[in-house]
Order: structure tokens, then sequence, then C-alpha cells
């Protein structure tokens, strides 16, 4: 299983294949069809945010292991002028800039965990996390690794 | 090519086959939209199922589409909207009323019929 994929963000084509390998790494994580396509679709609007906003950026996408839970933890970083009111820019229903406002809220229903660190000398990171619980088979096995 | 554009009598077929970035999106609004004008279409048929996500972005440009191909005399059925992307889309406050969708092209046919009042067979 690969723990850590990035992919570098610096136009629109790039969130094809961020999305296309958001996907393959939730799967491989055990996640459901349905958990992937959320967990796709929110990392799109991150990858677009990020090309609106500061035009590059990247992604990194880790997987980790917890006893009673698997996650997918995604963090985009640009260093962009940072997001104006970001409380603002996270309600319902924001438009902002190019009307892409619906975004960054839109990920964040999307997503269990969702955190904006943005400042206008260091840029925007944007952390966000899909669980899914092991179920008691994984535990089994996982127990059994241990013990062998 | 990344969307095929059939015309079946009054009608235009856009599938879309494989995952677009956003400019291609806007390009295929472009396109589709010159192209309704050109052959005279009464009705545009979109099928989504390729792509991996609709997300805001493409939510929204497919609403514009049909907003844009009706302005241009065309009614637009969505189809192929997969089941774990329909999820996903709930989850935006996006306007959808403009999106009139059907779950296969059979279905797209007929409800085009529907719409256009037969048009689509005065052709054929």
């Amino acid at each position: 299983m690969r723990h850590e994929v990035r992919v570098p963000i610096s136009s629109d084509a790039d969130l094809v294949p961020a999305r296309a390998e958001g996907r393959a790494l939730a799967r491989e994580l055990g996640f459901s069809q349905t958990d992937a396509t959320l967990i796709a679709t929110a990392i799109s609007e991150i990858a677009r945010n990020i090309v609106v906003h500061a035009r590059s950026g990247e992604l990194v996408m880790t997987g980790i292991q917890q006893p009673h839970r698997y996650g997918l933890v995604i963090v985009a970083s640009d260093a962009g002028p940072g997001i104006p009111e970001i409380d603002t820019a996270l309600e319902r229903g924001h438009t902002s800039r190019r009307s892409l406002g619906l975004g960054l809220p839109g990920a964040r229903r999307l997503m269990d965990e969702f955190e904006v660190e943005t400042d206008a000398a260091k840029g925007t990171t944007v952390t966000m996390t899909k669980w899914r619980a092991r179920d008691e088979l994984e535990r089994l096995r996982a127990r059994r690794r241990e013990r062998a | 090519m990344s969307v095929a554009i059939l015309r079946q009598g009054d009608y235009l077929i856009a599938s879309i086959q494989v995952d677009l970035s956003d400019s291609q999106v806007l390009e295929l609004r472009d396109e589709l939209s010159e192209r309704i004008g050109r052959v005279r279409a009464r009705g545009l048929i979109i099928d989504v199922a390729a792509l991996d996500v609709i997300d805001s972005f493409v939510a929204r440009s497919l609403g514009s589409i049909a907003i844009t191909a009706r302005l241009r005399g065309a009614e637009t059925v969505i189809t192929g909207i997969e089941p774990d992307v329909a999820i996903a889309m709930v989850q935006f406050d996006l306007d959808l009323a403009p999106l009139r969708t059907a779950l296969d092209l059979d279905e797209a046919l007929s409800l085009l019929d529907r719409l256009t009042q037969g048009a689509g067979e005065d052709e054929a």
C-alpha cells in the first residue's frame, strides 16, 4: 500500500490526475466507491481553489492507520496571497471571484474533518480527512499479523 | 477525442469519453452552442458517465450549457449521473433546476421527443 501521494498543481489540467490519484488511494485504503467519489470531489474543489487563488501549489495525500479506523488525509498548500475573510468564504452559498465560492464549503461537507489556515504572507493550507472504521475482520487480521 | 458529438435527427448527442479538465468543459460548452446553431438542433443529450466527479464547477457548467442551448433553441437532457456522483452533488448548494436528467440514452431520447413534441422523429 502506498502511504503518501504528491500531486503538484499548476493548472486546471492537474485536477484530472489529482482526482484519479485520490480515488485510487481511497480504494487502496478500503473506502467504498461512494466515499472514494466524495473524496475525489472534495480534492477537485480544493485543487481548483489553488489554481484560482494561488496559481500553483501541491496536494499531499496520506493514508493513515489507527487501531479502530483508517484515514485519508489530504493537505493542499500554496504560497498564494491567502484567502481574505476565510470565515465568509466557508459559509454556505458564498460566492467569490469567478463565482467558485461553493468549492470550499462543499468540500468541507464531503469530508469528516476540514481545516483552513490562511495568511497573506504564507499562503493557504487546507487539511481535510475522511475516516472509515476498521471492521472486526480487519482488526483480527492485524492482531494475527502482530503475533506472527 | 475527449467528447464524441453525434447527430441523430434533430438531436445532438455529446458523449464524454474521458474525465475532462475545466478548460475542456468550457470548450465543450462553446462547441455545443456553435453546433446547435449550425445543424439547427432541437435537442441536446450529454452523457456524463465518463466524468470522474461532478463538482461545483462541472455542475454549474452543465447548467450554463443547458441555458445556452435553450437560448439557441434546443432543450438539454443529461444522462449517466452515477449514484455515487449524485450523492456528492447533493453536498453543494447548487441550483440544479436548469438540469433535466434521464437514466439512459433511451429515456433521454423519449424525454426530448416529449419536450420538442416529436420534432426529432419528423426528420428521421
